[in-house]
């Protein structure tokens, strides 16, 4: 039985200005399993961090729409909730850690009392100053850091230490969930490293689920269970990270996707990049968003937009496997 | 220094650096940024630089070309020496010697048009007779680089992250440069981008003839572009190879860790623990002669804290600083 802890049911999300309405989500629909780990690819612009955010409600308000969709955590949807509602689960229940060490920190506060101040706001019923204090102990060594320099500005720290303070905010309260939006991407590659495998080491001892979002799939497959790859706000292709590394059948994003990547084991010189540029995300079209860069295009991709294939766990929105074509492996 | 001319080809080198050294003086002490590092392009061949953030590869790429005043060491373009070519001469150099930025939304005028910001260095340089030809010639590179037409009068910020990296490279070429500084030029760019500038630039060399240096700290981008790689350590050269010989091979047990430290997209390596270093780079601030990655390094014995390992040539034109390689 899958023991699902977050649900996101059709899910579309509009930016509204003055002068146009940008679709930066549209109708998204994923689950979160109990432990697991879920990977979101996707290049800039394509909706992953707008969807995160709206996890947690923090969409800017004045601009932003949730058009339509649930995001159920457990039986409650949270789009639904009051302002202080949802307060009680930002940073208690789900927790996020941002792309950014260097400015998700406030710099005018040692890292021990912004470790404390997240303890506090959630957990302070009943609980005593030592209590915590001992709790924000704890957390600092479970990621890595003497409870010595608790007392240090952020400023003392370099990249990959910040990451990691930021990473013991979040854990502090246990959450159930962590979203981690580009955790190490502003982290050098022995640091992400290092990062990394402290976050799965983590994610074990404390069997939180997480959704990882990031443009790396070198770090999807060190870290993630299930992968959904979005492109111009839609999923296009999900599964397993099994589905993903080693099907036969893709997307033919994904397989750019792919290509792009410079491998260090093959020798080729020419990298095989995918032509042009990603969709404006003001105009709606009717058929495939892929369908112009696509190299597999057909007439029907500009026509009609594509329905879903699914095969057990790999779903792939794409025409090339409708109507049970390429069935084989 | 070990030294050998005929190392990759019996060409000269096009630009070559002999004993470079960046020193700033900061408030507690003396900044090492770039240490003694000696190196080679050639003609129509790439030269990878790679390295963690500090080590001191932009600071290089930027003292080549004296954009930043070398403290000591010679820098050479075709032979001739050009540390001490005053800023008229200097100002002559760089038609030959250019650079591509690594951030292309902070290193382009926002209030130029693109077309002007292409045409700008030959305008500046009274490069054709007419600031008209200047214009057209700039057009002209807009198709070389891939840029259309129509983006010719509109302004950076209309522009994505790709594009403007394609003004970057266009206006570096806008001076037929032999030789161009590449800092980092895809970093700020997603994948599929990277992988058309990377192939927009290969191309312009082979078409050219362009010798590049390409700074990174992307082991596989720099494989993909270079013939020949530098890895840096805190302002050192730590190893000198020809690129396959350096991933087939790699000496130094910190060009291992990075290679072990690059997240292949490729589960069934999953299992396999991350092999990565501990720690953090070390400040380079008034460094011990002693070996610079001795505190991070699973090998250090007593002498790493005692002796700085010279570069000596492990194998043939693969040199390597370290006291077990």
């Amino acid at each position: 039985m899958r023991d699902l802890v977050l649900e996101i049911k059709n899910l579309s999300i509009r930016y509204k200005t003055d002068l146009e309405t940008v679709y930066a989500v549209n109708n998204i629909s994923f689950s979160l399993e109990k432990g697991q780990t879920l990977g979101i690819v996707g290049e800039t612009g394509a909706g992953k961090t707008t969807a995160a955010l709206s996890i947690l409600k923090l969409l800017p308000e004045r601009i932003s729409q949730v058009a339509e969709g649930e995001i159920l955590l457990g039986d409650k949807d949270i789009l639904q909730l009051s302002d202080v509602e949802i307060r009680k689960i930002r940073g208690n229940k789900i927790a996020m850690i941002f792309q950014d060490p260097m400015t998700s920190l406030n710099p005018v506060m040692t890292i021990g009392e912004q470790i404390y101040e997240a303890l506090f706001f959630h957990k302070h019923v009943g609980a005593r100053r030592e209590d915590l204090e001992k709790r924000v102990d704890e957390v600092l060594s479970l990621v890595g850091i003497s409870p010595m320099r608790k007392g240090d500005y952020p400023h003392q720290f370099s990249g990959g230490m910040k990451q990691r303070v930021v990473i013991a905010i979040a854990l502090a309260c246990e959450p159930e969930i962590l979203i981690a939006d580009e955790p190490t991407t502003a982290l050098d590659v022995t640091i992400q490293a290092q990062v990394l495998s402290m976050i799965n080491e983590l994610q074990m001892s404390l069997n939180t689920s997480m959704i990882m979002i990031t443009h790396d799939l070198g770090v999807v497959a060190k870290t993630c269970d299930d992968v959904a790859i979005m492109y111009a706000g839609e999923l296009i292709e999900t599964g397993t990270a099994g589905d993903i590394f080693c099907s036969k059948q893709h997307h033919p994003y994904t397989e750019g996707l792919f290509g792009s990547i410079p491998n260090l084991k093959v020798e080729a010189r020419r990298l095989n990049p995918i032509p042009g540029l990603m969709p404006d995300p003001t105009i709606i079209v009717p058929g495939c968003k892929f369908a112009q860069r696509c190299p597999k295009a057909m007439d029907v991709c500009i026509k009609v937009h594509p329905q879903e294939f699914v095969r057990g766990s790999h779903r792939i929105k794409c025409h090339l496997f409708q109507k049970g074509r390429d069935t084989d492996e | 220094m070990n030294r050998d001319e005929s190392l990759i080809s019996a060409d000269k080198p096009l630009v070559e650096t002999v004993d470079l050294k960046k020193y700033f003086k900061v408030r507690d002490g003396v900044l090492h940024a770039v240490d003694s590092v000696s190196l080679e392009v050639y003609e129509g061949k790439t030269l990878g630089i790679v390295g963690e953030s500090g080590c001191g590869k932009s600071t290089l790429g930027r003292s080549i070309l004296r954009l930043v005043e070398p403290t000591s060491g010679d820098i050479r373009f075709r032979g001739q020496s050009i540390v001490n070519y005053s800023k008229k001469e200097m100002q002559e150099m760089r038609k030959k010697m250019q650079i591509i930025f690594q951030d292309p939304y902070s290193s382009i005028n926002p209030r130029m048009s693109v077309i002007e910001i292409i045409a700008e260095f030959m305008i500046v340089n009274h490069t054709y007779d007419s600031k008209r030809a200047c214009l057209n010639q700039a057009a002209q590179l807009m198709d070389v680089v891939g840029l259309a037409r129509r983006c010719a009068n509109v302004y950076p910020h209309e522009l994505d992250g790709g594009r403007r990296q394609r003004i970057g490279v266009a206006r570096a070429l806008s001076l037929q440069p032999e030789f161009i500084v590449c800092d980092e030029p895809v970093s700020a760019l997603d994948v599929s981008i990277q992988a058309q500038i990377l192939n927009l630039l290969m191309d312009l060399q082979e078409e050219k003839g362009l010798a590049y240096i390409f700074i990174t700290h992307d082991l596989s981008v720099v494989k993909h572009i270079s013939q020949e790689i530098v890895v840096m350590y805190l302002g050192k050269c730590v190893e000198k190879a020809k690129t396959r010989d350096l991933f087939s091979n790699p000496k130094h047990p910190y060009t291992k860790a990075l290679l072990a430290s690059i997240p292949m997209p490729d589960i069934t390596m999953r299992s396999k623990e991350i092999h990565t270093i501990k720690g953090e780079v070390t400040n380079p601030i008034n460094p011990k002669p002693i070996c610079r990655f001795a505190n991070r390094c699973n090998l250090s014995k007593e002498i790493c804290n005692q002796v700085e390992p010279p570069l000596k040539e492990a194998g043939p034109g693969h040199f390597v600083s370290c006291h077990f390689a």
